[in-house]
């Protein structure tokens, strides 16, 4: 393991040209960035179809195990990553909540189909349009059972968030994203956040 | 005169022979006054406990609604003394979508991808049933190639359900690679399924006049293979559990439930059957073409949770006997209706003829609008009646759309079952009425 | 066409009515899709499913209501005055392979209904449901409260007048209400 190179972004390019750094001298974020990404353990928090395709998931055609992911861990404690699988009703809402306040920082949340990442096809009272509505997500997967493979796209697209995003991100201040609108008097910066 | 319990008198084709009100009554005095149902609201559950001095041998403690051994968001409040359970209270709501208002809303046309995401390890049965009521409110006869394409795909679904039934059966009594065995057979009749109707799961696939597509070619390749290789596996989870000591343990004499007291709760399906009570829709009431396939009814004789696995399984082979039959006897035709004021023309049609142009248009905007009146249709799914209540208004939505989940009745029998029996047999008990909180909750 | 058992009640006589109306157990019948549909009163009801329990109508498929705000006019046989909610009862036949249904008329200002619950225990979670979806109250049910919204809930969804509860979308030409 020693001797490893890696072209890590940023930091590294910016200063140290050319330095070929190996695995014990490494920088101490991507030790942990790493060591994170490799290691995410999901929580159940299967509701309705998207938990089937979740199962599915785990099972031996989709295998999460490649990820070392196929053991839910029923105990939030116990868990980083929550995928909220299925529609959120109105009863379900402050249990989700407490849920997701059980868990332990680092603790990422994928909205998995169509319901939990916007009501989906269900616009109605008994549906909470959207569980960024309650709890703060990271990756969006659509879909309507999203198949497997979306789900595990999903997956990866949050495993490169970790590696790739900021270490000391905490949920609640924004993704920080500027994006430019163009407005009658010329273009109109528009920020995204979380809130 | 007794409801007969004789296991063979129950595996006749003429089923259960005699039936008596007196054992009913008995049985309705008996659930009543066995107390096994805890009624207390949430608030009274905590302030009971709160006020609980130490001297009390019982507690109530809650179960879910999020816990690994639930099927989805059942929530059980439990009256415990040490580890026996004494009375229990299913909480549910928690996956309250207001599909019945939101069916309101919908054309008849779009009520089945409403309604197939009820029951989601069976959707094409809950398609089946609406499409069937909006038939017979309609006054509409499918043409034979797509009623036996339709018995086709629900006993597919059938099969797919149950499979998922022992994957979690297995997964909550702790036979984890059952789970993978499960899955790994599942995965395949999706294969199937996705071949035929694009999706995975909640196909929205039967629609009110037929069929949404015609089975494509090769679609008997795809049966055959199967059907060639679920024998196999279904002969190696018979060598898995059935034989094996602790499945065996934890599965007989757990969660008993007797004919009589299935019968006043309104409870049908395997957990009936389990009872030595016959009935099934399909040969007793029956509807597509069931009539004219031979198939079996499965029935057990202890109503525990082993007869309700064990049931499910044959259940699988019954099912695979039914596929073949369809494989065998599908006849050619029209997968749907051509009746234009119900069902789309075909796509081809709509670059030739202005017409066919303009009902499609009027079809998926509008709707087809369905004569006024009221109807109750229901099937044999794999968790027992489905059945589906529409009252018409005229108009080209529903104006009630109500479906009968099988599930929400049958939880009505888990404090019964777990009445005196330990708190880690109320997992195995769960598991055993393998109910699917869509449908509960709907 | 109809599967009639023991018939209680006559066939009104024919010298003095204008219209007969088929009854049978004493209640007015419709026939729908093949199914015998019986209108009783709500003084009548219980005294109904006893006879139909007699009758070997053992088990309790189904209970739902129905809110006829937006459609009054609707099918009924003659001497059943409609009311704004209905519940709707299936049951059903094992030794005949029949079904039933019968159809209560609740009037809205007075929406309570004698429970079934005594004879047809599994009709305990649909009385619970029709109750937290219409608010129709069922006389001696041992535990009525709701079981589908949550128990602070106000309102019952399944009104007419109870809004669906929809938020404005994107795509503002797609109305919120299909008509």
């Amino acid at each position: 393991m020693s001797n490893e190179t890696h072209a890590s972004g940023g930091l590294l390019e910016s200063g140290l040209e050319g330095l070929q750094h190996n695995f014990l001298t490494g920088s101490l974020e991507y030790l942990v960035k790493w060591a994170r990404r490799h290691s995410v353990m999901p929580a159940t928090f299967g509701l309705a179809c998207c938990a089937i395709e979740m199962m599915a998931a785990g099972g031996p055609h989709y295998d999460l195990a490649r990820y070392g992911m196929e053991v839910f861990r029923a105990s939030p404690r116990q868990a980083d990553l929550m995928i909220v699988a299925g529609r959120v009703s109105q009863k379900m809402a402050p249990v989700l909540r407490q849920i997701y306040d059980q868990m332990m920082e680092p603790k990422w949340v994928i909205s998995m189909g169509v319901c939990a990442s916007s009501g989906g096809m269900f616009n109605n009272y008994a549906i909470v349009q959207g569980v960024d509505q309650i709890v703060p997500v990271d990756v969006y997967a659509p879909g309507c059972p999203p198949s497997p493979e979306t789900l595990m796209h999903a997956i990866l697209t949050l495993h490169h968030k970790i590696e790739h995003g900021e270490l000391m991100r905490r949920p609640g201040q924004g993704a920080g994203i500027v994006i430019e609108q163009l407005g009658i008097d010329g273009p109109v910066p528009v920020s995204l956040g979380r809130s | 005169m007794t409801v007969t319990h004789d296991p063979a008198a129950a595996r006749t084709s003429e089923g259960a022979q005699e039936l008596t009100s007196r054992d009913i009554v008995s049985a309705i005095e008996r659930l009543h006054e066995l107390g096994a149902v805890l009624r207390l609201s949430e608030a009274g559950a905590l302030e009971a406990e709160r006020d609980r001095t130490p001297d009390d041998e019982t507690m109530i403690i809650n179960m879910g609604p999020q816990h690994p051994s639930t099927h989805g968001v059942l929530r059980l409040m439990l009256e415990l003394q040490g580890e026996t359970v004494l009375r229990c209270k299913p909480v549910i709501g928690y996956l309250h979508t207001g599909m019945e208002k939101t069916g309101e809303q919908l054309s008849y046309l779009q009520g089945p991808t409403n309604v197939t995401r009820m029951d989601y390890a069976s959707p094409l049965f809950t398609e089946l049933a609406f499409s069937m009521t909006v038939e017979q409110l309609l006054g509409i006869e499918v043409p034979e190639r797509a009623v036996w394409i339709r018995m086709l795909m629900t006993e597919m679904n059938r099969i797919s359900s149950h499979l998922l039934f022992m994957a979690t059966n297995g997964m909550d009594l702790g036979a984890v690679s059952m789970m993978l065995y499960g899955w790994r057979e599942r995965e395949e009749t999706l294969r199937f399924l996705q071949e035929v109707t694009g999706l995975r799961m909640n196909h929205n696939y039967i629609r009110p006049g037929g069929v949404a597509a015609d089975l494509p070619d090769g679609w008997r390749d795809g049966v055959l293979r199967l059907l060639d290789m679920l024998p196999g596996r279904l002969a190696e989870y018979d060598t898995l559990l059935n034989g094996q000591p602790i499945w065996r343990e934890r599965l007989q004499g757990v969660g008993v439930i007797t004919t009589e007291e299935c019968l006043a709760l309104g409870i049908t399906g395997p957990i009936l059957r389990s009872t030595g009570y016959s009935w099934d829709l399909r040969r007793d009431m029956p509807y597509l073409a069931y009539d004219e396939v031979e198939f079996d009814v499965v029935v057990g004789s202890y109503g525990d949770a082993f007869d309700r696995y064990a049931i499910r399984l044959a259940e699988i082979h019954e099912s695979m006997r039914i596929v073949r039959q369809c494989l065998e006897r599908m006849p050619a035709g029209d997968y749907r209706i051509q009746d234009k004021k119900v069902t789309p023309p075909p796509r081809a049609r709509i670059d030739e003829s202005m017409e066919a142009l303009i009902h499609h248009f009027k079809i998926f905007t509008e709707g087809f609008k369905v004569p006024e009146g009221e109807a109750y249709v229901a099937i044999e799914s794999p968790r027992g009646e489905l059945g589906c209540y529409i009252v018409s208004d005229g108009s080209a939505n529903p104006y009630r759309m109500h479906v009968r989940a099988p599930s929400f009745i049958n939880l009505q029998s888990l404090p019964h079952l777990m009445h005196g029996g330990l708190v880690a047999d109320a997992v195995a008990i769960i598991s055993s009425v393998d109910p699917i909180l869509g449908e509960v909750d709907r | 066409m109809s599967e009639e058992t023991a018939v209680d009640g006559a066939d009104a006589p024919a010298e003095e009515a204008v219209v007969v109306t088929e009854t049978m157990f004493g209640v007015p019948v419709l026939h729908s899709g093949g199914q015998v549909v019986l209108h009783p009163t709500r003084e009548g009801y219980p005294g109904l499913l006893r006879d139909l329990h007699e009758d070997g109508f053992h088990s309790a498929v189904d209970l739902c209501g129905v809110d006829f705000l937006t459609h009054p006019g609707r099918d009924l046989p003659a001497g059943v005055t409609a009311e704004r909610f209905e519940v709707v009862v299936n049951l059903i036949n094992h030794r005949n392979r029949s079904r039933v249904r019968v159809r209560l008329q609740v009037p809205e200002g007075d929406p309570v209904v004698p429970s079934a619950t005594s004879l047809y225990p599994g009709l305990d979670a649909p009385e619970r449901e029709t109750f937290d979806m219409f608010g129709i109250a069922f006389d001696g049910h041992p535990d009525l409260t709701r079981i589908l919204m949550p128990e602070d809930w106000i309102g019952h969804p399944l009104r007419k007048d109870y809004d669906i509860g929809r938020i404005p979308v994107q795509f503002k030409e797609a109305p919120a209400v299909r008509r």
